[in-house]
Formats: C-alpha cells, sequence, structure tokens
C-alpha cells in the first residue's frame, strides 16, 4: 500500500468517525478495566463457565461483604479469593461491587 | 471526496486475505469505523486484546493474523505428559472470536513491520495497514546458544515441548516408548523464561505417569538457576512424599551443548545421558518483535509502557504477553498475558477514541500447576501501577500459596481454564 493511500485511510477513518460518533454512556471505565482482571476466572463481566462462582448480576451488598470478608481473611475455606482482595482498597471492591451487579447474568 | 462503497472497500482491504463481505460482516454491529487494529498472535495475548477491543468499542475493526487453526493452551498441557488429559481437550477454536465477536482472522504470518507506513506484511504477499499495531508472538528459542540442537533433526530428536501442540503429542510419546527403568532428564534454562512453575509441573506429572506404569524409572531435573523459580516447597514436598525416589533436582546445572543423537545433555559439571532428553531453551521475544526492532532490553525483550503496553521504542505498536520486559514479579504466564491485553485494549480504544488512559491499571496473577491427575496448588500476586516509578509492582500482602494440594483446587483450575479460554476466545 503507498504512502498516500495510508494517509488517506487515515483521514477518512477520522472522518467517519466524526460522521457517526457514538452516544457517550455514562461509564466508570476504570472500573470496568479492573472488573476485567477478575474474568479471567469469574468469566467475562462476571458470567463463569465452570466451576468458579459467577458474579454477574449478583447484588452489590452481598458481592461487597464477600469481598470485604474475602480481604479479611474469612471465611477460612476459601482457596485464592481472599489473596486477590487483599491487593483492592476498599473503594476499589465498591466500584468492582457495582460494576458486577449491574451486568446481566 | 466522493468514495463509492467499492473504493472504501479497496482502500481499507489492504489483503485478499479480507473480503469486502467480511468488512462488512457482522450485521447485528452497525458499521462505524473509528480505525483498524491488527493483532499478531492468537495466543492468550492477542486474542484477548481481539476479543475486548470488539467488546467493548465495536466501531473498531479489528484484524488477528495467525498461522494456527486452532488455539492451543500450553497451561495444563503437561497434563498430556502425565496422560490425564488430551491435546483435544486443550484446543479451542478461532471460531467465535470471529462469529460472536466479528474479528476477522487471517491465516497467516508477519513477516515485516513497517512503523512509519503503519503496513505489516504478511507471508502469502499480502499487505494490511492499520492504525494501532499489537505484537503477541510469544516467545522464541535461542537455539544458537545449543550448537548440538541448532539443526531441525536435532531438534525433532530432543523436544522442548514448551509451545503446546504437535510437540506435546510427541513428548508423550517418547515417554510411553521409554523402557521402565530409563531416565528422563529435563534441562531448564535460567530465568527468565515462559511459565515458570511449568517446568516443575511437568517433571511431577512425568512422575505421576512414571510411578503407575514405569516404577523403576528415574526423572532428573537439571536446573540452569540456583533454585527451583516457584512453588518450591509445594513441588518438593510432591517429590518427597508422593513420588519418592522418582525425581532427582540438580540446581546450577548449566547446560554448555546437547548431543541429540546420544541424548545427552553436556553440562559444566559433566555429561547427562537420557532415555528421554527433554530440552526447554533459553528464550527472546517473538520473532516478529526482533524483526520490527522493539527488542530493546539485552537485545530479547520489548520495553513497554505499563499504562499502554505501547513499545517505548515504536509509536503505535503495542506489545504483549511473553514478549515483553516484564516488571518485577510479573511472570510470563497466559494468565498474565490475558490481562495485559485487556489494559492494552483499553487504552487503545481510549487514544482512538479521545479519552484519557487508565492512569491506575490493577492485574493480576494465578497459576495453578497440577500436582497428579486431581490435585492442584496454586501462586498468585496482585499488581498495580506506581506512579512515581512507573511501572507494575505487587500490591503487599496480597497473593500467596495453596498451602498443600487439594483436589477442591484440581476443581477450581478447571472452572479458571474454562473461564479464560472463553474471555480469551469467545
Ligand atoms: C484465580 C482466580 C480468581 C481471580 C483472579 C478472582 N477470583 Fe474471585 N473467586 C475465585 C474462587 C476460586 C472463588 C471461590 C472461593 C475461594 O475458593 O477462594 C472466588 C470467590 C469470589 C467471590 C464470592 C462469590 C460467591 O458467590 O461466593 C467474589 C465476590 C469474588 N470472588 C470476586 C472477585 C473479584 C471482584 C475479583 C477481581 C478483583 C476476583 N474475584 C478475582 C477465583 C478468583
Amino acid at each position: 500500500m503507498s504512502k498516500s493511500r495510508v494517509v488517506l485511510l487515515a483521514a477518512l477513518s477520522a472522518a467517519v468517525a466524526t460522521a457517526i460518533a457514538s452516544p457517550v454512556l455514562a461509564q466508570d471505565y476504570k472500573a470496568r478495566a479492573w472488573a476485567a482482571s477478575c474474568a479471567a476466572c469469574h468469566g467475562t463481566n462476571g458470567r463463569s463457565e465452570g466451576e468458579i462462582p459467577a458474579l454477574a448480576g449478583k447484588k452489590k451488598e452481598d458481592l461487597l461483604k464477600k469481598l470485604k470478608d474475602a480481604k479479611a481473611g474469612e471465611p477460612k475455606s476459601l482457596t485464592v479469593m481472599h489473596q486477590h482482595a487483599k491487593g483492592y482498597t476498599d473503594e476499589q471492591l465498591e466500584r468492582l461491587a457495582d460494576y458486577f451487579s449491574k451486568q446481566p447474568k | 471526496m466522493t468514495l463509492n462503497r467499492r473504493d472504501f472497500v479497496k482502500l481499507l482491504g489492504a489483503g485478499a486475505a479480507v473480503s469486502a463481505a467480511s468488512l462488512y460482516g457482522c450485521a447485528a454491529t452497525p458499521t462505524r469505523t473509528i480505525g483498524r487494529v491488527v493483532v499478531v498472535g492468537g495466543g492468550y495475548a492477542g486474542a484477548t486484546a481481539a476479543k475486548y477491543i470488539r467488546l467493548w468499542e465495536p466501531g473498531i475493526e479489528v484484524i488477528l493474523v495467525e498461522p494456527n487453526a486452532n488455539f492451543v493452551s500450553c497451561p495444563f498441557s503437561n497434563r498430556v505428559l502425565g496422560g490425564s488429559m488430551k491435546i483435544e481437550e486443550l484446543t479451542v477454536s478461532y471460531d467465535k472470536l470471529q462469529s460472536v465477536r466479528g474479528v476477522k482472522l487471517v491465516r497467516d504470518e508477519v513477516t515485516a513491520v513497517d512503523a512509519d507506513k503503519r503496513v505489516v506484511r504478511l507471508a502469502k504477499g499480502d499487505a494490511l495497514s492499520y492504525d494501532r499495531l499489537i505484537l503477541a508472538p510469544g516467545i522464541d528459542f535461542m537455539y544458537e546458544t545449543i550448537p548440538g540442537l541448532n539443526n531441525a533433526a536435532a531438534q525433532e530428536r530432543v523436544l522442548h515441548s514448551w509451545k503446546a501442540g504437535p510437540q506435546t503429542v510427541a513428548l508423550r510419546k517418547q515417554l510411553e516408548a521409554m523402557r521402565d527403568g530409563g531416565v528422563y532428564a529435563i534441562h531448564i534454562p535460567k530465568a527468565p523464561y515462559r511459565c515458570p512453575p511449568g517446568p516443575y509441573e511437568r517433571a511431577t506429572q512425568v512422575a505421576f505417569y512414571l510411578k503407575n506404569a514405569k516404577p523403576k524409572s528415574k526423572i532428573l531435573i537439571l536446573d540452569a538457576n540456583e533454585d527451583i523459580q516457584s512453588k518450591k516447597g509445594l513441588f518438593t514436598k510432591a517429590w518427597n512424599e508422593k513420588y519418592p525416589g522418582i525425581v532427582e533436582y540438580r540446581p546450577n546445572s548449566e547446560l554448555l551443548d546437547v548431543d541429540a543423537r546420544a541424548n545427552t545433555a553436556k553440562l559444566l559439571g559433566g555429561d547427562v545421558k537420557a532415555d528421554v532428553l527433554n530440552v526447554v531453551p533459553p528464550q527472546r521475544a517473538g520473532k516478529v518483535a526482533q524483526g520490527a526492532k522493539l527488542t530493546n532490553i539485552n537485545a530479547r525483550f520489548c520495553g513497554v509502557d505499563f499504562l499502554t503496553y505501547e513499545s517505548t521504542v515504536a509509536k503505535g505498536i503495542h506489545v504483549l504477553g511473553d514478549s515483553i520486559q516484564a516488571a518485577p514479579g510479573m511472570p510470563k504466564s497466559g494468565h498474565m498475558a490475558n490481562q495485559q491485553a485487556k489494559i492494552c485494549a483499553d487504552a487503545v480504544i481510549a487514544v482512538m477514541t479521545g479519552r484519557p488512559v487508565n492512569d491506575e491499571p490493577m492485574i493480576s496473577n494465578t497459576c495453578y500447576s497440577w500436582i497428579s491427575d486431581r490435585e492442584v496448588v496454586h501462586v498468585a500476586s496482585v499488581h498495580k501501577y506506581d506512579k512515581e516509578k512507573k511501572t507494575m509492582v505487587t500490591v503487599p500482602g496480597a497473593g500467596g500459596l495453596s498451602p498443600a494440594p487439594s483436589v477442591k483446587e484440581g476443581a477450581f483450575a478447571m472452572g479458571w481454564a474454562e473461564s479464560i479460554w472463553s474471555d480469551a476466545l469467545a
């Protein structure tokens, strides 16, 4: 592809992007990115594919309580979740619980 | 400027591999082109990046360049050697990435990157232009450091099996053909290498197989490092208690050369002859990253900005996964690659749509290792961005190890695999 074509392409995509701009939804992008980290185990947007519990669409208060308990090392039966929860501030856990509670089951 | 639909397609579709129909495919999504991202490599990093860009911003066209027909998971592939899993169970197709997410798959290899023109050239002759390029080419083996292995015939005999697929199956066949009373030896290169606990898990899985099938056999772990690189206590305990008398660990085993015909590892301390010799060679960033001159750290790995995974030497090119020079405590693992990919996807979308890049990325790692056919242990860590040091640091107090192998973690490990494969590929 020639240079002029690439330049043209860039100009064109910019033009198209402006012409059909998306409606901007209120979105907590940071929480979405943090939650995407959890998805490796809990599934995309908290829709788990296997044994690890799903998070999508669960009540925010319940999710937050479980996360804060896990951060405090409770219950003792946890295999790994306490080790992850301890990496986050309470404010981050709150925004994570909020994000997952709003995802479709 | 007036353009009809055909010109538009001609302009965007630099390669015949991407047909006009596919450019307008995925009828459910309105065509709203913000720009094009080309992702090179469909492993844990590349597949995840491709999926998440489409998930979060369907207005960006994503083309994934990958030569293989299917994704084959390296994590858990040691179970194929142990005999409790089949390679087919580790294989996932790229179909859903295309049909559900509208990612365009081009079955080809990138031969060159033209960073100035923002074009990649493909082996089959086509070229693809991009607005942003994401390279996730995995690892390349430094065979030139092992002269006796630096030819195809020797490499067919002494396997690495460090990229899951035909080599995994071939090593299993070698183990099946080995006599009872034989020696399986694995050589581990100096860190950093892909999957720190992997070699020790492999020795453990081979022990699981030999203990039942060929109990007079022995396993030698020849480690170039001075000590076990991951889960030391858990692996040593398993070797001593579950597989007593089978596994022998030899640290500081620097490899000078290999005699492939004689199945002999020539070590600084003398020769070791095995019935099955398995050499994991030293590694560097995948070939595409080397060719694009992005390996600015010790001429091996690629320096990146941890907010965007953009190369520190080439604007507009991002590097993910095992090819990067990771921050301390960040292993070269599939889980880590999946995490980096989502930070990168979010940053690429942010840059292309003009919103600020997330300045507080958080990622985690968890590596599950199989001790038997059902029992598993893990190591976990959480990593956050340090604004002053401009790098990722491990969060103190978080992360840790399993207390002991358990069947419960075996079930969660399978749950992890199902979730992460779908997270990357569906
Ligand atoms: C390594 C895999 C892994 C990662 C990563 C992970 N989790 Fe978990 N999570 C688990 C497992 C396994 C459990 C079950 C409890 C246990 O054994 O620790 C769990 C349990 C939970 C629970 C309790 C669910 C219930 O209904 O009982 C919540 C809430 C949760 N995780 C949220 C999160 C959030 C938020 C993140 C990201 C910050 C996250 N998890 C990251 C594996 C993971």
